[in-house]
């Protein structure tokens, strides 16, 4: 997989297909994006489980906080991780240590790894990187279009009315253009250096 | 899936657009209202706090200007927009992001009267000190690189005279002071030149121009190309470092590639308040629908304008990049292929008087200040919208007293040779 443009496709693919995401590094600070994209995963239907050893005997959002991938009780579709670049190999070590291996693993914006990802690809895993999933969902749902965000989509049809809990269509039809990511560039150029 | 992807005139007029999901209404409605009620008060904090998609207030966002937003960028190309009240509120909320006083930017000499007023005069009283360069010249950019350059400014296509910038050269210097290019492209539309393409990290517009198209709206917006790395230095804290107003948020960690756009939502419009009526957008939106139809009449009329003032003998030279004998020909034949707009200048061998006179006997042309509407129109600019320069400035920036400037209509093109020519004969 290039990873430096992803088609839509493959982002849809994996919004579509995964039912339960283990975000590592949530915080139970309501201003941290780990925080809101938790949040806005949750209200569309995600079953969401929080890592972070520093909080576990805490709930965010009413699920109970794990310290590692190892504890979690339930096979998992996709590891998102919310960390930076150089805090994401031993995750993915983890990860691939798991009975049932995730199908995904997503590094949120910003967060770059090369070598993590050949290492999770080489195993059959999917992976996304420097990606935000709110970011993701919103565009392809549209619902990033009320910020004036190019959602790069188009639709004919009628958009639904958003409610809690509710998963929305990310089928509309793919445009060129606006994919040019200068956080792209910064995030390859840091795991080169690091 | 199939991998092919809409073209330019289908984004012009379904990019940022859906049925309307209450009614069904398929035209994009007029949400004329000043607020938005929300769901309950943890709704209200996450909107508030930038967490969650949605409207507050239409001095912050409006669900008609977003279509308006989306739709634009994605015709020039960018990652988001901001629309906002006209062209000079875009370049204030742009420029409010990235300087603070005390710092410079560097401004093309050839530039829209008003923005050349705005540079020189309000800008310098925020401290913003504004060098001027010469887009002829490269190495003048160059030459005014220094520690405080904050953002370098072009126009893609330049008011009066329609000469064309060498973006790519400029977008080079930008790129080597490790500053963002910004590129007004009024004149051109994204129909004409899309500088995203040739190096611009944000585009600016009057929509009151040719995007909105019919001389009833005034609007401007604001286009994230999503190309410049806000966070590599402390250059541009606005974008890096943590606002106090909203928890401490780092907009370019938050929102990655489109973040200049929402600092320019969240910090500029949100307080310095220069909203875009939802109404204006509504006919900004219809006007857009018909950019690539209307775009391509007006190149053609004012080709075949141009060269009939060419022959002319009253006219002693015409400034018009589509012309083959023009200086900028061959930067036109390269940035702006499918024409070189409907603005140009010419100027008359009776000197001012006859611009003068030529102005008062046209009878279809409009005399304003105005351009890139449906309706011909003309203006001597050394007494409108340059008179507040200085004479050497007027030449330099296109605008000499002989000089008249014309923005070229849909119209039938022989009714507006004619009118030319009983004018130019009386």
């Amino acid at each position: 997989m290039n990873h430096d443009a992803y088609p839509d496709n493959y982002i849809r693919g994996i919004l579509n297909g995964v039912k339960s995401i283990a975000m590592v590094g949530a915080s139970p600070v309501n201003v941290r994006p780990s925080y809101f994209a938790f949040k806005y995963l949750a209200q569309r239907g995600y079953d969401m489980i929080p890592v972070n050893p520093g909080h576990v005997g805490k709930l965010l959002l009413g699920k109970p906080f794990v310290a590692s991938l190892l504890d979690i009780d339930r096979p998992i579709d996709m590891v998102e991780i919310f960390r930076n670049s150089s805090h994401i190999m031993p995750v993915v070590d983890e990860a691939l240590r798991l009975s049932l291996l995730p199908k995904v693993i997503w590094m949120q914006l910003g967060a770059r790894d090369d070598a993590a990802a050949a290492k999770a690809e080489a195993a059959g895993l999917k992976v996304v990187m420097n990606r935000c999933p709110k970011i993701e969902y919103g565009r392809l749902s549209s619902e990033i279009s009320w910020m004036g965000v190019n959602s790069r989509t188009l639709s004919s049809k009628r958009a639904p009315l958003p409610t809690q809990g509710m998963r929305l269509s990310l089928d509309r039809t793919s445009v060129g253009g606006g994919e040019t990511a200068a956080s792209d560039r910064a995030a390859k150029n840091k795991s080169e250096l690091s | 899936m199939t991998d092919r992807l809409p073209g330019f005139s289908t984004l012009a007029v379904h990019a940022g657009a859906q049925p309307d999901p209450t009614t069904g209404a398929r035209v994009t409605p007029i949400y004329q209202t000043t607020s938005f009620v929300f769901n309950d008060a943890d709704h209200a904090a996450s909107l508030f706090g930038l967490q969650a998609f949605g409207n507050i207030y239409t001095r912050i966002g409006n669900p008609t200007n977003a279509v308006l937003e989306e739709r634009v960028a994605a015709l020039e190309g960018g990652t988001a927009g901001l629309a906002v009240a006209s062209g000079h509120a875009a370049q204030v909320v742009v420029l409010q992001q990235l300087l603070r006083p005390g710092d410079e930017f560097i401004a093309a000499r050839k530039l829209y009267g008003g923005s050349i007023n705005q540079f020189t005069h309000a800008f310098k009283s925020f401290g913003w000190n504004v060098v001027w360069a010469d887009p002829d010249d490269i190495g003048s950019f160059e030459r005014a690189v220094t520690p405080h350059t904050k953002a370098i400014f072009i126009e893609s296509i330049a008011n009066p005279g329609g000469s064309i910038t060498d973006i790519e050269a400029i977008s080079a210097v930008a790129r080597k002071a490790a500053v963002p290019l910004i590129v007004d492209n009024t004149l051109a539309t994204p129909y004409l030149i899309r500088p995203i393409d040739h190096g611009a990290d944000i585009v600016v517009h009057s929509l009151t121009k040719f995007l909105a198209g019919h001389g009833n709206s005034i609007g401007g917006i604001i286009v994230d190309a999503g190309t410049f790395d806000w966070s590599r230095d402390n250059k541009y804290p606005m974008l890096s470092e943590p606002r106090p107003e909203y928890h401490g948020i780092k907009l370019h960690e938050t929102f990655g590639n489109f973040a200049f756009a929402i600092a320019c939502r969240v910090l500029g419009l949100r307080d310095l308040g220069p909203a875009l009526s939802p109404f204006n957008a509504f006919l900004i939106l219809t006007g857009i629908e018909t950019l690539p139809l209307r775009m391509q009449k007006h190149c053609e009329n004012a080709k075949a304008i141009a060269e009939y003032l060419s022959g002319h003998s009253a006219v002693a030279s015409v400034s018009y990049a589509g012309l083959p004998s023009d200086k900028y020909n061959n930067l036109a034949r390269k940035y702006s292929p499918k024409g070189a707009g409907a603005v140009f200048t010419f100027s008359l061998r009776g000197g001012y008087d006859a611009g003068v006179n030529l102005v008062s006997n046209l009878k279809l042309f409009s005399h304003l200040a105005n351009v890139g509407d449906t309706r011909s129109l003309v203006i001597h600019p050394a007494s409108t919208t340059h008179s507040q320069l200085d004479d050497a400035a007027k030449v330099k920036s296109g605008a000499a007293p002989d000089v008249v400037r014309l923005s070229i209509g849909i119209e039938d093109k022989e009714d507006l040779v004619a009118d030319l020519e009983q004018a130019l004969s009386a």
